[in-house]
């Protein structure tokens, strides 16, 4: 304090006070040291601060993979990845629309029966009105998107608990599903335009074997790229950034990923259409999220209602908007459903279908308490309710026993998640 | 030790605020020059967070004038205040715990390069602002909740000043901090005086109001009860100020051991 009186009485302005050019360190700072060691400290703290993030999920599906290998040995065959890879797809779907709503620390139960709606208006679109089929896919996804705004506005604006709302939709939607479809009970969807894309028999550059090959080009090239040139501009604006070796560890690691999948895939036949479109809605899912301002108040809302509506963020449009996105992608994974049938049947929607894709992406890794998570714990959750579904197919296993391992795997997620809470507090980080 | 201006950025001339049956303000009066620290104390309901809420637009006046540099203005939203340059920091900061310190300082305010986040420029400019403050934190890239009491205290005043504002409310900024935290945070209000912001100060503390206040009003009952420049003033004069007590043990005693030595 009296350091700062004597500045003051010299009068000497704010401006001229040193400038920040050696800057002393604080010696509480926890600075990471250069090099791979610098990663390793760096990886241990986060554990032990219960920053868990990706590593409880990916150790699971590991486990997972290899108890189901040791039962049957075509359990890691390329026909059987294939066979996962493809049916993920469209639960996958209801999942991102998920991680949404649950970062902002809420909950949609209507996502099951809305893309049960979905599949059975885009049927009697197509099917009975002989409606493009292109048109009837735009006009689905924006009813769902509809039905989601619908009901965020209760949630947002008259301030009902988004528990009751989407329950209420869970009953409503699969209500109109039925008289939808009438007494006819179900509909069969020509094989053509979207459906076809979506379908068993789709996949990228029409089975060629460059096919795979290209996906994984780009997506390997497109990060490395992006690494690089965002290196150049934190390194030209004096702030801290990536190491060209953490750069190229990451690349390398997604580059065996990224070929491993292509050669098992080409192997079994190709990449699946629905795969590509999961992966591309994950893609933009997560640059909205992490890059843009809605998905920071998304994320601004997951953490402070209070501090978000200060900041003078929308509280009630950003909510809605969330809900719609929910909606919207409940619609998508409807038709991605469908197009694995070629049908909207009764059914639809039904069974644990909501319960799968919740519990895809909180095993995923995004927390059910709101503010953390992304939308990739979608396709890591669903890597891991596929694979066990298809393993317990495998061995024959009784529909009651799936249920109830899906459910103890469920279990295991949320207590995860909870602890890792816990231990964050603990270790003041969250 | 401060260069007053003539004309106060801020000021208030005959305020008046009712809620219902509660006269809460009655012809306040109050001014606030660049580069000056207006510390506002007074006993609890005595106006002062009424007050500020008037000027922040979270609660319209009544009756009366705001000035803004010397011209009437209307202050009817929070949006108003904040563009005529008057930033509010509340007593719960509102932060988000799971955004990191870049996160918070610009959050409702993002800067953005070619329609995505510019999450570089934030970085940088968070860093500078930081530095320029010396303000002292782990990091800038993590999360709110890792940072003490008196850390967020700093973030949250840092927060108030992305939007480059005239004048600062800081809202009892020292209430739950422990010793050499409020002393950074006191820092912090000075380094802002040399900024050449005017800052309105809400205390409890008379220690704090002495170390870093130029002028202190008194508010009590809803009315002006003084206005102290600080260096000619004892503590005892504005503690009898916010009591109201113009006859107190301390007067009672002076004036009996007056008698008494007669």
């Amino acid at each position: 304090m009296s350091s700062d009186k004597t500045t003051l009485d010299k009068g000497i302005p704010a401006e001229e006070v040193p400038p920040p050019a050696v800057v002393a360190v604080d010696p509480r700072l926890l600075v990471r040291e250069e090099g791979f060691k610098g990663y390793i400290t760096e990886f241990k703290r986060r554990l032990r601060g219960g920053e868990l993030g990706s590593l409880p999920v990916i150790v699971a599906l590991i486990v997972i993979w290899v108890i189901f290998q040791s039962q049957s040995s075509k359990f890691l065959t390329s026909g059987n990845v294939l066979h996962i890879t493809y049916f993920l797809s469209g639960t996958g779907m209801l999942a991102i629309g998920l991680v949404f709503v649950l970062l902002l620390g809420e909950i949609d139960l209507s996502v099951a029966s809305v893309s049960g709606l979905a599949s059975a208006l885009f049927a009697v679109f197509t099917a009975t009105h002989g409606m493009n089929v292109w048109l009837a896919l735009v006009l689905t996804v924006a009813i769902g998107a509809g039905i989601g705004v619908f009901q965020g506005f209760f949630f947002a604006k008259i301030g009902v608990p988004a528990f009751v709302v989407t329950l209420a939709g869970f009953l409503g939607w699969n209500g109109l599903m039925l008289w939808v479809l009438g007494d006819t009970g179900s509909l069969q969807i020509a094989d053509t335009g979207p459906i076809h894309l979506l379908g068993q028999n789709s996949y990228f550059m029409n089975q060629d074997i460059a096919g795979a090959y290209v996906l994984a080009t780009v997506g390997v090239a497109a990060l490395l790229a992006g690494s690089l040139v965002e290196q150049g501009r934190r390194r030209k604006a004096g702030v801290p950034f990536r190491t060209t070796g953490e750069i190229l560890l990451r690349t390398v690691l997604l580059a065996i990923v990224a070929y491993g999948m292509a050669i098992v895939l080409n192997n079994a036949g190709g990449v699946p259409n629905a795969l590509v479109f999961f992966l591309i809605a994950l893609i933009i899912c997560d640059f909205v999220l992490r890059r843009t301002t809605f998905g920071r108040k998304v994320f601004a809302l997951g953490g402070s209602v209070e501090a978000s509506r200060r900041a003078g963020i929308n509280v009630g449009v950003v909510r809605m908007a969330v809900f719609g996105i929910s909606g919207g992608f409940a619609a998508i994974g409807g038709l991605f459903l469908a197009g694995q049938t070629q049908a909207a049947t009764l059914q639809g929607g039904g069974g644990n279908l909501l319960m799968l894709a919740i519990a895809a992406a909180v095993i995923g890794g995004t927390s059910l308490f709101g503010g953390r998570g992304n939308v990739w714990s979608a396709l890591l959750g669903m890597l891991v309710i596929q694979s066990i579904q298809t393993g317990l197919d495998l061995l024959n296993m009784n529909q009651s026993i799936q249920y109830m391992i899906t459910g103890a795997v469920l279990l295991a997620a949320v207590i995860v998640d909870s602890l890792s809470r816990r231990t964050q507090k603990s270790s003041g980080r969250a | 030790m401060v260069h007053v201006s003539a004309t106060p950025v801020l000021a208030l001339r005959g305020v008046s605020k009712r809620f219902g049956a509660v006269q809460a303000l009655t012809d306040v009066e109050l001014e606030v020059h660049t580069g000056e620290v207006v510390a506002l104390v007074g006993d609890n309901g005595a106006g002062k967070s009424t007050l500020v809420k008037t000027i922040a637009g979270v609660h319209p006046i009544d009756e009366g004038v705001i000035e803004w540099e010397g011209s009437a203005v209307s202050i009817n939203r929070p949006q108003d205040a904040q563009q005529l340059g008057i930033a509010t920091v509340y007593q719960d900061l509102a932060l988000c715990d799971n955004l990191d310190v870049v996160g918070n300082l610009y959050l409702g305010r993002e800067l953005l390069r070619l329609g995505s986040l510019d999450e570089v420029t934030m970085e940088q400019r968070a860093r500078e602002l930081l530095n320029t403050l010396s303000i002292r934190i782990p990091s800038v890239r993590i999360p709110i909740a890792s940072l003490s009491g008196g850390q967020r205290q700093v973030v949250a005043i840092a927060r108030a000043l992305i939007g480059d504002p005239k004048v600062v409310i800081l809202d009892e900024p020292t209430a739950a901090l422990g010793v050499e935290q409020t002393a950074q945070v006191l820092d912090l209000v000075e380094r802002l005086r040399e900024r050449g912001l005017g800052v309105i100060l809400i205390s409890h503390n008379m220690a704090d109001v002495t170390a870093v206040a130029d002028t202190v009003h008194v508010l009590r009952l809803g009315r002006n009860n003084g206005s102290f420049p600080v260096k000619e003033t004892t503590n005892e004069q504005i503690i009898a100020a916010i009591t109201g007590a113009t006859d107190n043990a301390v007067t009672r005693r002076q004036s009996r051991n007056a008698e008494a030595a007669k």
